[in-house]
């Protein structure tokens, strides 16, 4: 792998970019991996990475049945924040921001993480009781997170409406300034090429189809669209797909798959400098670097594969946003588009060994999994390359639904994202 | 936005008038402190989740209040049918035949809502909750 660098940069300048070498090989599948990872996605995709940077495990193969980043690792919002309530979920999502700062360094790729702050409004007492709470939790989980009376909100964020007479007055909100964004498609990106060049297959196009169990039933390998291909460790990270995969394999999960939509607006000069989210009324707003505003929606309310959702779901979002931006009552949206999510009865994810022998998954990040992108691809390759799980995964089992071990973040804030 | 059909009002209505409920045909035991952690786990929180045909259970909250249940495809979103709680979960590979996915959709409105109104239609049969 060529180094990118500011010399690079200059070098290629004078040669009109013809020496840019592929981030990735495409190399056709071999007969037999020690590791495959079905989804190339950024969990599936980072993971791979830390199995070949951190465990020395490099005949590793990342499947994808599409094109690599193509499910909702590109279709997100990408906001980041560890800012929840259990130590479970601190422990997790923490570890994953303490990744972000530093990820472009260690990538050799920007992935433009931006600290930028992410503001949490709260609307009414409920919200003022909920927030208040998730702040005291996290200050003793070493969590930054902030209390911000209404007047310092618009200061942290000033096209905010906090007029006494909105639709949904502010009331107060919560700031984790630790909390930002990341370029989606460049955390796909980058992992892939710095995983390709540990020696990682990245084989896109190549749909699993089956899963392949020896008669004292451990894991052989996945039958694909370009064939059988055999391992002794398949890991499933496959997101809305996940039942569909796990079915393979005669596991049942705890999951239902919904749509869950997002959209842009026409770019515009930089006007939201920070993330702003209220969980109440369902909007989520940040602002790309190109400008364009991006708006983060909820889930339709049936279970569909169909990567579309309703068209009242957005109108919903948009009038929510209208009400706390009335500034932004005039802005072209350019487009929409839908992902399907994979959700937990307690809105945690699971990534654990399985009841078979040499499987492992990884989902139910459902509406809110981009944020731990690198802290979960780090503890799940602890997890397949040691065969037991680290310590910050540990809680995060698939039996936890039978032992009633739940790590209920649903009811503890209703968040999306 | 989904086009339901209400099997009691016998009408199709936007999906804004509905509450989906959940996977269909899940029985609760009778004697639910009796049941092991596996069944327990199994009936509140493992589900099918198909990507395909899906038995699902939905409530016609703002109309007649009432739950029933529909066949519908994941991928497509299209509704197989719909039939009232109670009804035994149908037989789909026949349904496939009589209807295909979609047996309503694309048809024009009028010819999918009755023009009656509700209170002068015969009334639903009994027992059927
Ligand atoms: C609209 C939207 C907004 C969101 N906003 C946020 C946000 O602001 N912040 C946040 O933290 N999270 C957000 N999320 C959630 C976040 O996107 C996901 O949790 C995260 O990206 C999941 O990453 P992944 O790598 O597990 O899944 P994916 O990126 O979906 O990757 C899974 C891959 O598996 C592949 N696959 C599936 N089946 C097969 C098969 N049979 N064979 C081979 N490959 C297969 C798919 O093609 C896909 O590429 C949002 C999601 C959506 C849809
Ligand atoms: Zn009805």
């Amino acid at each position: 792998m060529r180094k990118y660098s500011v010399f690079a940069l200059a070098r290629e300048a004078m040669r009109g970019h013809k020496g840019w070498d592929e981030q990735w090989s495409s190399p056709e599948p071999r007969a037999e991996y020690d590791v495959i990872i079905v989804g190339a996605g950024g969990h599936g995709l980072a993971t791979a990475y830390y199995l070949a940077k951190e465990h020395g495990i490099t005949n590793v193969a990342v499947l994808e049945k599409g094109w690599l980043g193509g499910g909702n690792t590109g279709r997100n919002t990408t906001i980041i924040r560890s800012n929840y309530l259990y130590d479970e979920s601190a422990g997790i999502y923490d570890h994953a921001v303490k990744l972000w700062d530093g990820l472009s360094q260690d990538l050799n790729y920007n992935v433009m993480y931006s600290a930028r702050g992410v503001m949490m409004l709260a609307h009414n007492v409920h919200d003022v009781q909920v927030l208040k709470r998730h702040i005291h939790a996290n200050r003793l989980n070493g969590i930054d997170n902030e209390w911000l009376s209404p007047e310092q909100a618009k200061e942290f964020c000033p096209p905010l409406n906090i007029s006494k007479d909105a639709r949904y007055p502010v009331v107060g909100a919560s700031l984790q300034r630790r909390g930002g964004t990341a370029r989606h498609d460049a955390v796909a990106w980058g992992y892939a090429r710095a995983a390709s060049a540990r020696g990682v297959d990245i084989i896109q196009n190549c749909e699993v189809t089956g899963i392949k169990r020896a008669p004292n039933g451990a894991v052989m390998g996945v039958e694909t669209s370009r064939g059988f291909i055999g391992a002794k460790k398949v890991g499933v990270v496959a997101a809305g797909h996940t039942s569909v995969l796990m079915d393979m394999a005669g596991v049942r999960m705890p999951l239902e798959s919904y749509p869950l939509q997002a959209l842009v607006s026409e770019p515009v000069k930089p006007v939201v400098p920070c993330v702003v989210m209220s969980n109440t009324v369902h909007a989520y707003i940040s602002q790309s670097d190109k400008g364009e505003l991006v708006i983060g929606a909820g889930t339709d309310q049936y279970i569909s594969y169909s990567q579309t959702g309703g068209l009242h779901i957005l109108n919903h979002t948009l009038d929510a946003i209208c009400e706390m931006f009335p500034i932004f009552t005039r802005m072209k949206m350019l487009r929409s588009w839908g992902g399907i999510v994979d959700v937990t009865p307690d809105r945690s994810p699971i990534l654990a060994k399985t009841p078979v022998q040499g499987l492992y998954v990884n989902c139910g990040w459902g509406t809110g999994g981009f944020k731990a992108t690198p802290g979960s691809g780090n503890v799940f390759a602890h997890t397949i390359a040691r065969d037991e799980p680290h310590p910050i995964n540990a809680p995060f089992t698939i039996e936890r639904f039978r032992t009633g071990r739940l790590i209920d973040e649903a009811a503890a804030a209703a968040v999306a994202h | 936005m989904l086009l339901i059909r209400c099997p009691y009002c016998e009408e199709e209505r936007p999906e804004l008038e509905f509450r989906n409920a959940g996977e269909a045909h899940i029985a609760r035991a009778a004697d639910i402190a009796a049941v092991s952690d596996e069944d327990f786990e199994k009936f509140f929180f493992i589900r099918s989740n198909p990507k395909g045909i899906i038995y699902e259970r939905w409530r016609h909250i703002h109309g007649c209040a009432r739950f029933f249940n529909a066949v519908r495809d994941t991928v497509t979103d299209k509704f197989v049918m719909t039939y009232k709680a109670g009804e035994p979960k149908p037989d789909i590979s026949k349904l496939k035949k009589e209807s295909g996915p979609a047996a309503y959709a694309n048809r024009p409105p009028d010819q999918l809502n009755v023009k009656k109104p509700a209170a002068k239609r015969a009334p639903a049969s009994k027992g059927d909750a």
